[in-house]
């Protein structure tokens, strides 16, 4: 039995002996009906016999023989499915002599493709991301593999939709250096917000804080809703910031600008504070049950990098890396 | 002793023929404009979920075969039983329940699964309680039409009776042993939601089972019960081989059995039987062609007819279409051309030369013989509006059928296109982009077959209308050998 198959195809020897057992009877039995109605051909000029019965006044039945043609055709189609069954599995659990099967040949296929197409893009993969960007052969590969992989979701131009985020216009949730990328491709993300409808007053409180959203963004809005809005915004402030700009570092977005994952309308942004949203995108790496291979990740996150969007790493050393984004949380704090 | 043969349920089933065939047709119309722009039906405000797509299709499916389909074989199979049998049906109560029962059932149809209620299975869709309805109803019918043989004055039983009885016996196993389900109200929940009782791929394979000899016994063994008795009498010649409609009738139907795996290639299912499923596939084109022949043949000697009669027109060209269908199936169901042609609109193309070239055709064509009998005329009001009709309906569907081989070959080649790194050549969205134009001519086509049936109903109207309703069809007493 191949690996991957865990389960048996029948229960019992029964029901393999059932399956073959009538099977062979069936073919038999076709073979049997169509002998015991062949007879000589019709000679030169001999009419067909018309039978004896005859219904609702004209009905008849000539008994013309069997066309020579259909006939051979007949045991043609039917020597066929012999041998077929004979070199295929088919009869219950007889493997058939060339022992195939559909798993072993899918296995097969891939492999042998795998093997071959990840010579063409292995050398890529210990080159540096950016300038695999740059490269035209690597990009041409990269978006192939972005419409197989990828455009379902971001769409085709990877400018995203309702739900799912725009790759080029440089407003990332979870960073947007190299390195963000191909951690997002790899080990997916998860972007939630649980429902606040109760923290902030119900539908009407809602409506009031998303008034208020739209004004910290500096857009159309109903200013005594948003004055209304103001003090409920601290259920908010939390995650989002008391101005609103969000927490890049712990990739709580920016309600100020125009990027806009579930719509930025008044009724939208009411739905998201009633209901919460449930964002995320899968791992795709094959260690994490995704279909993607080192190879073909570091293609993706050069191709995504170099859409318009991306970051430069930064510059500086670690440690003051990792310093820059905390003081730029406590900056808010301080207003 | 009884006189007359029971022409009320015929004509009942023959007329909601044409009202179903218009109706079915139309939904067809609609989901096929629906396929070329999406929010067409969005405009209709809060009526716009009832007629989304992933509603209307099933209830497209479901009123032209078992509404359109169905009430043409309960009207000829009940015709042709009772005159070859020379006797009245077994009882006129229970034909008019049967005939009660299936609009009954149908107009469920119409309503529950607009309202979204399914149980998901194609072609299987109608929740429990129709299910039982169905169940009831179709017992009802075979004991009407196999008490009507018993009582038979002739001694030999007609050819096209063999056909409608398997077609009967084997519909109601298939619907009964594939709609064992369990309903959830039995847990708290709907009234009208229930859940297969198997699970997985035996799930899949019971589905199919059904849904293929949904295809063999109801739209085909029975359709060939209509050819056995309407060809031979709208040519005036004999059947051409009694021996071939032995042969034909029994691996026919054996065959046929064996088929439904060819749905589920490359799937989970597991080899053995992918293999017996395209093995039988196969084997099942001679049996097909048998009765292609049969039908075809019987008009050797009167192939002048032709020329004339636009009924027999329709009952040929059927018969081809019929031959052409069941060559192509047996090709699609060989695993390699099935991994090109699988979820491509192939199928679409391959179930609608059976459905309309064959299925529909055959009906019409014997309608058109049929109803001017039930109402006391010669002939229909108008024959050359048949003839135009014909015509309609064959470049329709020629239209519809090539405008989605060439949709579906190009799916099916575009998906499987790889770049020389392996990946796709082409997205999902751009396959549909690509035949975007063949879906503007199948609908072209689908309108064109559409507007034959309203240009039958009128002239079906008028031949009423200037007619009589036949009830008093005297059963000759004579019994010819």
């Amino acid at each position: 039995m191949l690996a991957g198959y865990a389960v048996p195809d029948f229960v019992s020897e029964f029901w393999h002996y059932y399956i073959a057992a009538i099977s062979i009877a069936g073919i038999i039995f076709s073979l049997w009906v169509l002998s015991s109605q062949t007879t000589k051909k019709l000679a030169e000029g001999e009419q067909a016999e018309l039978m004896v019965h005859t219904w609702d006044g004209d009905l008849q039945e000539l008994n013309n023989p069997l066309p020579r043609w259909w006939m051979w055709m007949f045991i043609g189609l039917t020597f066929f499915g012999i041998v077929y069954l004979v070199l295929y599995p088919g009869l219950g659990k007889y493997a058939g002599t060339l022992g195939w099967s559909s798993f072993q040949e899918w296995k097969d296929d891939k492999d042998t493709v795998d093997a071959e197409f990840d010579k063409v893009m292995a050398p890529f993969k210990s080159q540096d991301l950016m300038a695999v960007a740059a490269d035209p052969k690597a990009k041409e590969m990269g978006q192939n593999l972005f419409m197989t992989y990828c455009s379902q979701c971001h769409g085709s131009s990877a400018q995203g939709g309702k739900g799912f985020p725009n790759l080029t216009d440089g407003q990332w949730l979870f960073g947007g250096t190299p390195e963000d990328i191909q951690a997002s491709i790899t080990g997916g993300r998860i972007a939630e917000m649980p429902p606040m409808g109760d923290a902030v007053g119900g539908e009407q409180g809602a409506k009031e804080v998303a008034n208020y959203v739209l004004s910290l963004g500096g857009k159309p809005h109903d200013a005594t809703l948003a004055a209304a809005g103001q003090a409920k915004f601290v259920a908010c402030a939390g995650c989002h910031g008391e101005n609103g700009k969000g927490m890049a570092v712990a990739s709580f977005p920016d309600l100020t600008d125009d990027a806009w994952q579930y719509g930025g309308s008044e009724s939208a942004i009411v739905q998201s504070i009633l209901k919460g949203r449930k964002g995320g995108m899968p791992a795709q790496s094959q260690a994490a049950g995704g279909a993607l291979n080192d190879s073909k990740i570091h293609l993706l996150a050069a191709y995504v990098w170099g859409l318009g969007g991306g970051k430069k790493p930064a510059a500086p050393a670690p440690a003051e890396a990792m310093a820059a984004p905390a003081e730029a949380v406590a900056a808010p704090a301080a207003n | 002793m009884e006189a007359t043969y029971n022409y009320k349920v015929v004509r009942q089933f023959s007329i909601m023929t044409v009202v179903w065939g218009i109706v079915g047709m139309l939904v067809g119309v609609i989901i096929a404009a629906q396929l070329i722009w999406p929010t067409l039906t969005e405009a209709l405000g809060p009526l716009a979920p009832y007629l989304s797509y992933g509603r209307l299709r099933p209830l497209h499916t479901n009123a032209v075969i078992f509404a359109f389909g169905g009430s043409a074989l309960f009207a000829t199979s009940l015709y042709v039983v009772q005159r070859t049998c020379q006797t009245r049906v077994l009882s006129d109560g229970l034909a008019s329940f049967v005939f009660w029962g299936w609009q009954a059932i149908i107009v469920m149809a119409a309503v529950s699964l607009p309202m979204g209620y399914t149980s998901s299975k194609e072609y299987a869709e109608l929740e429990w309680p129709i299910d039982i309805l169905i169940t009831v109803v179709w017992v009802a019918y075979a004991v009407l039409f196999f008490g009507t043989i018993m009582k038979r004055k002739t001694q030999h039983i007609y050819v096209a009776n063999w056909f409608f009885g398997a077609y009967i016996l084997a519909i109601a196993l298939l619907h009964v042993v594939n709609n064992v389900e369990l309903p959830i109200v039995m847990e708290g929940g709907s009234w009208l939601k229930s859940y297969s009782a198997y699970a997985g791929v035996q799930d899949a394979m019971v589905q199919w089972w059904y849904g293929h000899n949904a295809v063999g016994f109801f739209l085909t063994t029975a359709f060939l019960g209509m050819m056995y008795y309407f060809i031979p009498k709208q040519a005036g010649r004999p059947i051409y081989s009694y021996r071939l409609s032995i042969v034909h009738f029994w691996t026919l139907n054996f065959i046929y059995m064996w088929a439904g795996p060819h749905h589920l290639m490359y799937t989970a299912l597991p080899d053995w039987a992918q293999s017996l499923g395209m093995v039988f596939s196969l084997m099942l084109l001679a049996p097909s062609w048998g009765g292609m022949m049969n039908g075809i043949m019987t008009l050797s000697g009167a192939w002048h007819k032709l020329r004339t009669d636009p009924i027999l027109k329709f009952l040929i060209t059927a018969m081809s279409f019929y031959g052409m269908s069941t060559f192509e199936g047996p090709m699609m169901s060989v695993k390699t051309v099935n991994a090109l042609s699988h979820y491509t609109d192939w199928n679409i193309a391959h179930v609608h030369s059976g459905a309309l070239g064959w299925v529909a055709m055959i009906s019409i064509g014997s309608l058109y013989h049929l109803i001017p009998r039930l109402y006391g005329r010669e002939e229909m009001h108008s024959v050359k509006l048949i003839n135009v009709h014909f015509w309609w309906s064959t470049i329709g569907v020629v239209l519809y059928i090539a405008s989605m081989w060439i949709a579906g070959v190009a799916e099916g080649l575009m998906w499987r296109a790889t770049n020389v790194d392996g990946t796709l050549t082409y997205s999902f969205a751009q396959s549909v982009a690509a035949i975007h134009p063949f879906y503007m001519i199948r609908l072209i086509g689908g309108s064109m077959f559409f507007a034959g049936m309203l240009l039958m109903a009128y002239n079906v109207w008028k031949t009423i209308a200037a007619g009589k309703a036949v009830n008093d069809a005297r059963i000759p007493q004579a019994v010819a050998a």
